[in-house]
């Protein structure tokens, strides 16, 4: 293995960790933080966050993004809110209850310093947004408004209407223009990164694609940071952008980075149903809704096709608070989604395909009004109205679950450094906080938390001692990696066979939804192992695979995508292998051999309190990964059964 | 739903484009606009010709990259809505649909549907922003801020950047887009010590980008899939021009 594969928690006391972490870490004096360059790929709450902060320090950084602009990253698009523990509202929040809450929504899969390091910046989060401009939501008196979110019993989520990403991706926007107008770092839009380049068993570099002009480059720094988001359009529709993709954090995976958790896809609860094939994606309605919404099915399931209004309460089936009395339409997002799926597998499912359950304002609109139900969530109602025709202050609104966020990614040690030493991931990219199952509004705040608190202290820490190793871009090593990538694409341009991307990649989509999507068993599983290696030598055949048209030396939309689906086709294999691997259930990733009498996640926390985090062996059809196992150990926290009731 | 479509196809920013028809038959009426273009593609594809490029990526209203005109009108006739909210049902079936770029001077084309909109990138770039460094923000409810100014600066703060406004003017100005970064800013106190510097970088910089000016049309505030007010405008004439005699004045 490249590096170390030790997660370097300090010793002492868990609230002090952090600080005594910091007081020993190394530093980079002012007048040589412009000697060093960082490259950071993607511009999203961590990426941008991090390039800004960064650039501000002194650091010479380079952005990379995709979109046509740094401000369209998919954070845009984050809805309901951002959790920090304030305790504004006097309601008995504090760091260690939303660090407990934190790891105990993630079912004990995740590491506690880490955890506990998130919950502790996030009230630095909220001050920094506010100094930047970002218009949080207000009470009366001037002072920051609170909603409250699943898995949570107090107030913490602070919130922009329902369109908080988008706020605080333009804080972070804003403060990026900013360095790029001093100079500090410079910005590369529609630029796709395409390996990373190892020198000396360091990340030193870059190969980049620019997606307009078709143009390779290599760029060298002194370290990288991958801020590149989740990898949910494996499964063809979720709820991510259409450019959400797994290159990135894939290519490093092949270069010699560990990549943890891969199973563990998060399935939002309260998404507009799926429509038809022609659909592109999957539109999400903030969990926030479940605050004043409830979540209800018919009892018979003869009444599933009735018009909802024909349906007596005495007929409705409210299942959440029903089996949960303690948080109700307020639990978690894995448990509410299994939820779903199951009234649904029960034949009680509503709208078109039986695939969907009802979020009922009727009995909200009727307490508060429907002035406030529009002030507290008007653009989802518009959102929905807009998709479905259908008007949700008078009939209820039809959800149901999809992909939406991805808890794996590349493994990465307390410093958020993947084994590969300079390689730095953040954000969604990484596996570290929410182990196997995030809580709403804790992405935003982890996206922040890493790129404005903690890596600007960490990634000093490694540049002290790399003063003058920057490779020249023009090293043995650039040249081999610029060669694999142009063969690569040559390759793509050559299959020029009869089928659509599209087509393949909804297969894939498909059978990953089916197998290894809401709940997951060995023989699924197996089958899917089985035939993504199938759907992998079809989509690469030269008569039967896929046609890219054009060429490489162009604005080609098709290449890029189809580079990115030939990832996906093998990614999806290493996602089903950890599934099969992980013989428990926990949080997201529900075995359905281990589950409770009333069906709850059954973990095995003496075989599986471990991270799994897989090494590359080589082309995946002749040598399979490696599994390298992190023993989480558990000093603050007593591991129970997760209990909603 | 069976629809006839003109789309504008261009090679590239220095070739000259044309608008092309394509049939697109067998549409589902619940497929959005550029569902439809999807399904066309993947038919062109098949046939061997060169699928339409068109931006998009959110698909759900946020993102600002799709950038089309549809029907002679800045994402398309659904106001307000962008245009991957646009869905078939809206359409008459059998109606023919002319698609083609956002036409912005400061906007180029690079391929077929698909504009460079940097020009609103260096825009915020020049003032859009406070300047807040990492570490030494203070306590967040510090500084109280009256209900009625934050609903307000978000209201402003919205926008999507998708330059839909510039599309829609008959001057192709960028106005409503840089009066709602400078109202955002300019209503909450702490973009209160950067107030005069910003409006005047910001309103330079969108001269210097070569956007016009604005003439009251309110076609921007028509086709805004935020529902920016162009009240907002009149916001950034006053600021400009506070701004402008504060710095006459030796400020």
């Amino acid at each position: 293995m490249i590096g170390n594969f030790d997660a370097r928690t300090p010793s002492g006391p868990l609230d002090r960790k952090w600080t005594s972490h910091k007081d020993h870490s190394r530093l980079v004096s002012p007048n040589n933080r412009r000697k060093f360059e960082v490259i950071v790929v993607g511009s999203g709450l961590a990426g941008g966050s991090a390039a800004a902060t960064l650039g501000e320090l002194g650091y010479r950084v380079k952005c990379f993004c995709y979109q046509d602009s740094a401000r369209r990253a998919h954070s845009i698009a984050a809805q309901g809110g951002i959790n920090a523990a304030k305790n504004y509202q006097n309601d008995g929040d504090s760091v260690y209850r939303l660090f407990y809450d934190t790891i105990k929504g993630g079912d004990f899969r995740s590491r506690e310093a880490n955890v506990y390091r998130l919950a502790e910046v996030s009230s630095n989060i909220i001050d920094q947004c506010v100094a930047q401009g970002v218009p949080f939501a207000r009470e009366y008196g001037g002072l920051l408004a609170n909603r409250s979110f699943g898995g949570a019993q107090v107030s913490r989520t602070f919130y922009a209407r329902g369109q908080t990403g988008q706020q605080l991706l333009l804080g972070c926007y804003q403060a990026l223009c900013r360095q790029i107008a001093a100079g500090t770092v410079q910005m590369f839009p529609q630029t796709e990164m395409l390996d990373v380049v190892l020198v000396d068993g360091h990340a030193k570099g870059i190969v980049t694609r620019n997606l307009r002009t078709g143009k390779i480059d290599n760029v060298a720094a002194d370290a990288i940071v991958l801020a590149t988001g989740g990898y949910g359009n494996v499964f063809y529709l979720s709820t991510n952008a259409r450019g959400c993709n797994v290159t990135a954090t894939y290519r490093a995976y092949k270069k010699g980075a560990l990549f943890a958790n891969p199973c563990f896809t998060q399935i939002h609860p309260t998404c507009i149903p799926h429509s038809g094939d022609y659909q592109s994606k999957l539109t999400l309605m903030s969990e926030s809704l479940r605050n004043d919404g409830r979540v209800w099915v018919p009892k018979q399931k003869e009444d599933a096709k009735k018009p909802p209004n024909e349906i007596p309460e005495s007929d409705r089936d409210y299942y959440l608070e029903r089996k949960y009395p303690s948080y109700g339409n307020l639990a978690p997002r894995d448990i509410s989604s299994r939820a779903a799926k199951e009234v649904c597998d029960e034949g009680r499912g509503v709208g078109p395909g039986g695939r969907g359950v009802y979020l009922d304002f009727a009995d909200a609109i009727k307490r508060l009004g429907e002035e406030t139900i529009r002030e507290r969530y008007g653009n989802l109602f518009e959102v929905y109205q807009k998709i479905t025709g259908e008007n949700a202050y008078q009939v209820p609104m039809r959800i149901y679950p999809a992909v939406h966020y991805t808890m794996g990614g590349l493994w990465v040690d307390y410093n958020l450094m993947s084994n590969i030493p300079g390689l730095f991931v953040i954000g969604e990219a990484n596996f570290s906080d929410h182990g196997a199952n995030r809580l709403g509004a804790s992405a935003l705040m982890q996206g922040l938390a890493d790129g404005y608190f903690i890596l600007p202290y960490t990634l000093p820490n490694y540049l002290a001692g790399q003063m003058g190793k920057r490779p020249s871009n023009d090293h043995a090593e650039f040249k081999k990696a610029e060669r694999d990538i142009r063969a690569k694409i040559d390759n793509l341009l050559k299959i020029n066979g009869k089928r659509s991307l599209d087509s393949i990649h909804r297969e894939l989509g498909t059978l990953l939804w089916d197998k290894c999507g809401m709940a997951r068993n060995k023989n699924g599983l197996e089958e899917a192992l089985r035939k993504i290696p199938d759907l992998r030598e079809r989509f690469w055949s030269r008569d039967c695979g896929i046609r890219v048209p054009g060429d490489g030396e162009d604005f080609n939309q098709s290449l890029e995508r189809a580079g990115r689906v030939a990832d996906f086709l093998e990614f999806a294999e290493l996602m089903c292998l950890d599934a099969l691997a992980r013989d428990e259930s926990c949080g997201a990733h529900f075995r359905d051999e281990h589950q409770t009498s009333e069906g709850e996640a059954l973990r095995d926390d003496e075989n599986f309190a471990d991270v799994f985090a897989w090494e590359f062996q080589g082309n995946p059809a002749t040598a399979g990964p490696k599994l390298h196992r992190e023993p989480l150990h558990f000093e603050t926290v007593h591991l129970t059964q997760r209990s909603y009731k | 739903m069976n629809f006839k479509l003109r789309i504008w196809r261009q090679r590239d920013a220095k070739s000259r484009g044309k608008l092309v028809k394509y049939d697109a038959p067998d549409i589902p009426a619940q497929a959005s606009l550029l569902e439809m273009l999807d399904i066309v593609n993947e038919r062109l594809l098949l046939r061997g010709e060169e699928p339409i490029a068109f931006d998009s990526d959110c698909r759900e209203g946020i993102c600002g990259t799709c950038s089309l005109t549809v029907n002679g009108e800045a994402h398309g006739p659904d106001h307000p809505g962008a245009a991957c909210e646009l869905y078939m049902r809206k359409f008459r079936d059998g109606e023919t649909i002319i698609v083609e770029p956002f036409r912005v001077k400061s906007f180029p084309v690079i391929k077929d549907l698909v504009i460079d909109r940097s020009a609103l990138d260096r825009i915020v770039q020049a003032g859009g922003f406070i300047s807040a460094r990492a570490g030494s923000a203070p306590e967040a409810n510090s500084i109280p801020i009256p209900k009625h100014d934050a609903d307000l600066s978000m209201e402003a703060a919205a926008c999507i950047g998708c330059g839909a406004c510039a599309a829609a003017c008959p001057n192709a100005s960028a106005m409503l887009f840089t009066a709602a970064k400078v109202s955002h800013l300019a209503l909450l106190p702490q973009g209160e010590p950067e107030r005069t510097k910003r409006v005047v970088s910001m309103v330079q910089a969108m001269d210097a980008e070569g956007f016009g000016n604005c003439t009251n049309t309110y076609e921007c505030e028509a086709v805004c899939p935020a529902e920016i007010s162009a009240s907002f405008i009149a916001k950034l004439n006053r600021e400009y021009s506070k701004a402008s005699l504060r710095r006459s004045a030796g400020e």
